[in-house]
């Protein structure tokens, strides 16, 4: 592993663009707000806090098959069971049974009717977790069983649907492909991918007064859980209230796919008038939570001799599960990024929504993103094997900017000379060339050992692609002691947006970080906030928290000119000091004679991302307020006796803007590339015939390993300020780097490839060993077309 | 129920517990250790890894009892008289954590690692004895870092 460097060359200056923030915590590399507690094990999370007096805790009882009627559920030996305070079933619910988005397809416990293997049935309430799942075991389930839809073919037949189709582009691109010089087809099978926090679901409901309730929940969507609890125990929203101060990791697996746990427990505690907490263990988070999608693509495309794409057909069908759950959203930000940074002239991308017998697929960072990134990157290794170019120059040849700039969606890819910029630098940072033609040589003299190379870019689109969700709010008070005290709707999961949004308030207030106390994420600080997710949290939150401080200072500004008779513009603050023409007084000074003159010293900030104009029904506006991109060039070698593989290096170089903080956004770069890394190769979900997932723990589904992160490993951030007016031209950073990952992928493609170069590799993903045996079989058959 | 005695960063404590306690739950519970984790449940992800007599084990695995009499570190113990141990500074200086919750558990594994090993480590070996400790945010390429700093500080730090 070489030092990873900080910046590429070819610095970029735009001048009108160079509005950045105030010297001091902003772009610093500064380490995660709870740094110095986690290393000492005293940052808690929910689990970690002392239980209030009479915690109960729950155990859920499940659904012993995936698809039926019941017809007994006997609760009777649960009852009886040690230490059992209650056992509650959908018949408890005061309100509706429904923790759905709105679609109404989804109960907090089944009833008549069962939708996946381990569905939540009942709940056991009892005096210790372990009476709990005891209690839970003794249930008598009878379910008259039917056969379950478990795989996309089975729910294809059936026309099984969560959601109807959905397609945009060209309606009908059959005379396009027709005229196409050439013409190719193939299709592609792309796993999903279980989230794999570190800290498993959890929830505790602390009952108030009279009929208020109070939860705290590791959640990336504090609102959500409110308004599900809300709905659930037949509650206005106002009396109930989500808090979470630190979750062990999320990655979009606790956006939706916390609230049921929430909402038992709340329901437990409604029932009891105790405290009660949920946790699932490993195995049950696991079968209970739902993934990432994983999907089947049919393509076509018609191109010319030199691989510029003409037109084409990019078709997925997805198993999203047993309800909608965030399948509408995930499946539209497929779509969106089925050109990823393509100039596609005659497009038609169409999805089909399946409903399967298996828990609820949701949102997993890249939010679909990454299957279309690996299928059209897929298409492009197929064009370059048969016009037997190099993937890369089918790729330039392809890239927006030379031929057009207009995606299938109706949108302007106004910054493709970015993307352009990044590919150029990292052909020449990863020897490119060079390092093709040694390959070349290395598989010429290497039967059975063959070497890859693949360079792929990635281009993101940031905003919530339905456009209500971008708003954000803030909260900022201040003290006479001169200490400040922030909240907005943004939840810290290990991402670093709680130091990124301190940095900004910092800077704003021209106070030291010390200074800044950032409080919990709670519902009744900031109401209504949209989920942590989309890469748009430091965008949203930062701006919403920078707008409080604001406002705060311009009062103090006010109140100080006025004192002192000076304009405001003499009047500056910063370093914990405040300088008022030729005065200097200490930031907690002016605070306290503010106060005595009796100036407001708290506020709300609030922001709405501009330009969105997205309308779904009708296929056209503005999604996105601005893309990001990327690129890496990974090198791998593959055992084509085995299926064995390793990456061997890989390069990255990736747009961050006018970065809020390095340190950090190089911790979403890396750990990004490292879980697209295992969702690509070894990570793979198994359900059986029965619809049961047989891979449910970290001993039959594989995370990546220290040892499985390339031996050579460079970062470099791209750091040109964001054309478009972002918090201090920084970019969103959590999502787009997960798709770097792709380079493995079609490097694997490319070794594979080098058994019969003129034959397109058919190779599904994950690649693990079993999945590259039978893209290297497909190779060496005769007479048969791989792709 | 049974005795355990043992000594727990540097405390004698003795209590008595249902003999099926495991030890990660006798810290957790009983002594209000919370620092270490419980990711997994079944001792693969080793955010439960404390040590033992002075060896790293998985504590989520291990019965309460069969500690019983032994010197157990958790990772409130590492930092002395208020200065963090040098393999805790590293992971801070370097930014070898994001969630945090596997952080105890890389730690007192990288701790133990250096007592077997010494100060000097190369990459490889760090990231080979790392396979028990797993990681879902960094990518392990500043955990590595934080590590091979660590155990040059502690060369200095006896």
């Amino acid at each position: 592993m070489s030092e990873t460097s900080q910046s590429p060359d070819g610095p970029v200056t735009r001048s009108p663009l160079q509005e950045v923030g105030p010297k001091g915590h902003v772009h610093q590399p500064l380490p995660h707000d709870s740094a110095a507690s986690h290393v000492r094990g005293a940052a808690p999370y929910l689990d970690d806090l002392r239980a209030p007096s009479g915690l109960l805790h729950l155990a859920v009882g499940g659904s012993p098959v995936a698809c039926g009627r019941i017809t007994r559920l006997d609760l009777v030996k649960v009852e009886q069971a040690e230490g059992v305070v209650a056992v509650l079933t959908s018949n408890d619910i005061p309100g509706r049974n429904d923790i759905s988005l709105g679609h109404g397809d989804e109960p907090l416990l089944g009833s008549q009717t069962v939708m996946f293997f381990g569905q939540p049935l009942f709940v056991v309430v009892a005096k210790t977790r372990d009476l709990a799942r005891r209690a839970a075991r003794l249930a008598v389930i009878e379910i008259d069983a039917e056969t379950p839809l478990v795989t996309i073919e089975q729910a294809e037949q059936q026309g099984s649907k969560v959601l109807p189709d959905y397609h945009f582009g060209v309606e009908d691109n059959a005379p396009p492909l027709a005229l196409a010089d050439l013409r190719l087809s193939g299709q592609q099978r792309i796993g999903g991918q279980e989230h794999f926090y570190l800290e498993g679901q959890i929830a505790m409901a602390v009952p108030g007064e009279g009929r208020e309730m109070q939860l705290i929940s590791s959640t990336q969507h504090p609102a959500e859980v409110q308004h599900c609890v809300a709905r659930v125990l037949d509650l206005p929203e106002a009396l109930v209230s989500c808090e979470v101060r630190r979750l062990g990791g999320g990655f979009g697996g606790k956006e939706t796919q916390a609230t049921q746990w929430a909402a038992l427990a709340a329901l437990a505690a409604h029932h009891t008038g105790r405290p009660c907490k949920i946790r699932l263990d490993r195995d049950e988070d696991f079968v209970l939570t739902g993934k990432r999608h994983d999907a089947r693509v049919d393509w076509e495309v018609g191109y010319s001799a030199n691989g510029q794409i003409s037109a084409i057909d990019l078709n997925f069908w997805v198993r999203c599960g047993c309800s909608a759950d965030l399948s509408q959203g995930a499946v539209d930000r497929m779509m969106f990024h089925a050109d990823n940074a393509y100039f596609l002239p005659s497009a038609r991308i169409g999805s089909q929504r399946l409903r399967t017998h298996t828990v609820s697929n949701t949102a997993f960072r890249g939010f679909g993103a990454p299957k279309a990134v690996l299928a059209i990157e897929t298409v492009m290794q197929a064009v370059a094997a048969k016009t037997g170019q190099d993937p890369l120059d089918v790729r330039k040849v392809n890239f927006y900017g030379h031929n057009g700039t207009l995606t299938p969606y109706g949108m302007q890819v106004e910054s493709s000379v970015t993307g352009r910029r990044i590919i150029e630098q990292l052909e020449k940072t990863s020897d490119y060339r060079a390092k093709r033609q040694e390959i070349a040589r290395f598989n010429a003299q290497s039967t059975i050992l063959k070497k890859g190379l693949a360079l792929t870019p990635v281009k993101f689109g940031v905003s919530f692609t339905q456009t209500h969700l971008n708003q954000a709010g803030a909260l900022i008070h201040l003290y006479p002691d001169g200490s400040v005290h922030l909240a907005h709707g943004g939840t810290e999961m290990g991402q670093g947006l709680f130091q990124k949004v301190a940095q900004i308030v910092a800077d704003e207030l021209g106070v030291p970080l010390a200074a800044i106390h950032h409080a919990a994420t709670r519902t009744d600080k900031v109401p209504n906030a949209s989920p942590t997710a989309a890469s748009a949290s430091s965008d949203l939150n930062g701006m919403a928290a920078r707008n409080a401080a604001l406002t705060i200072r311009s009062r103090l500004a006010t109140f100080l000119s006025e004192k002192f008779s000076c304009s405001t513009v003499e009047i500056q603050f910063a370093h914990g000091q405040v300088r008022v023409g030729e005065e200097t007084l200490s930031f907690a000074d002016v605070v306290r004679m503010a106060y005595q003159a009796r100036i407001q010293l708290s506020a709300t900030g609030f922001y709405k991302t501009p330009k969105l104009d997205w309308d779904r029904t009708r296929k056209s506006g503005r999604p996105f307020y601005y893309f990001v991109w990327g690129a890496a060039c990974s090198e791998v070698v593959v055992d084509t006796m085995t299926g064995e593989n390793k990456v061997l290096r890989t390069d990255i170089v990736q747009d961050v803007g006018h970065s809020l903080n390095p340190a950090l956004d190089l911790g979403q770069i890396e750990g990004g590339f490292v879980q697209g890394l295992g969702w690509l190769t070894t990570e793979e979900l198994v359900y059986d015939q029965h619809g049961r997932l047989r891979t449910h723990a970290p001993s039959t589904y594989k995370i990546p390993l220290a040892s499985d992160v390339p031996d050579q490993f460079n970062v470099a951030l791209w750091k040109e300020p964001n054309d478009e007016a972002t918090i201090y031209r920084s970019k969103g950073v959590g999502e787009p780097p997960l798709m770097l990952a792709v380079s493995v992928f079609c490097a694997l493609m490319d070794a594979i490839g080098s058994l019969a170069p003129s034959k397109p590799v058919h190779l599904d993903a994950p690649a693990t060993p079993e999945a590259i045996l039978r893209a290297v079989d497909a190779m060496t058959r005769p007479n048969e077309e791989g792709s | 129920m049974v005795s355990v005695s043992m000594t727990v960063n540097g405390k004698a404590v003795s209590a008595k517990i249902d003999p099926r306690t495991l030890l990660v739950q006798f810290l957790r519970e009983n002594l209000l250790l919370t620092g270490t984790h419980v990711g997994c449940d079944t001792s693969q992800c080793g955010a439960c890894v404390v040590h033992v007599d002075g060896l790293a084990v998985k504590s989520c695995t291990t019965l309460a009892v069969a500690c019983d009499g032994s010197t157990v570190t958790t990772i409130e113990g590492l930092a002395h008289d208020g200065a963090l141990h040098p393999m805790q500074e590293a992971f801070r200086e370097h930014h070898g954590l994001q969630c945090g919750f596997c952080t105890p558990g890389m730690i007192m594994t990288a701790v133990d690692l250096v007592n077997r090993k010494g100060h000097t480590l190369d990459e490889h070996t760090i990231r080979e004895e790392l396979e028990g400790n797993i990681c879902r945010c960094t990518g392990y390429h500043n955990i590595v870092k934080s590590v091979a700093a660590g155990a040059q500080a502690m060369a200095g730090h006896k």
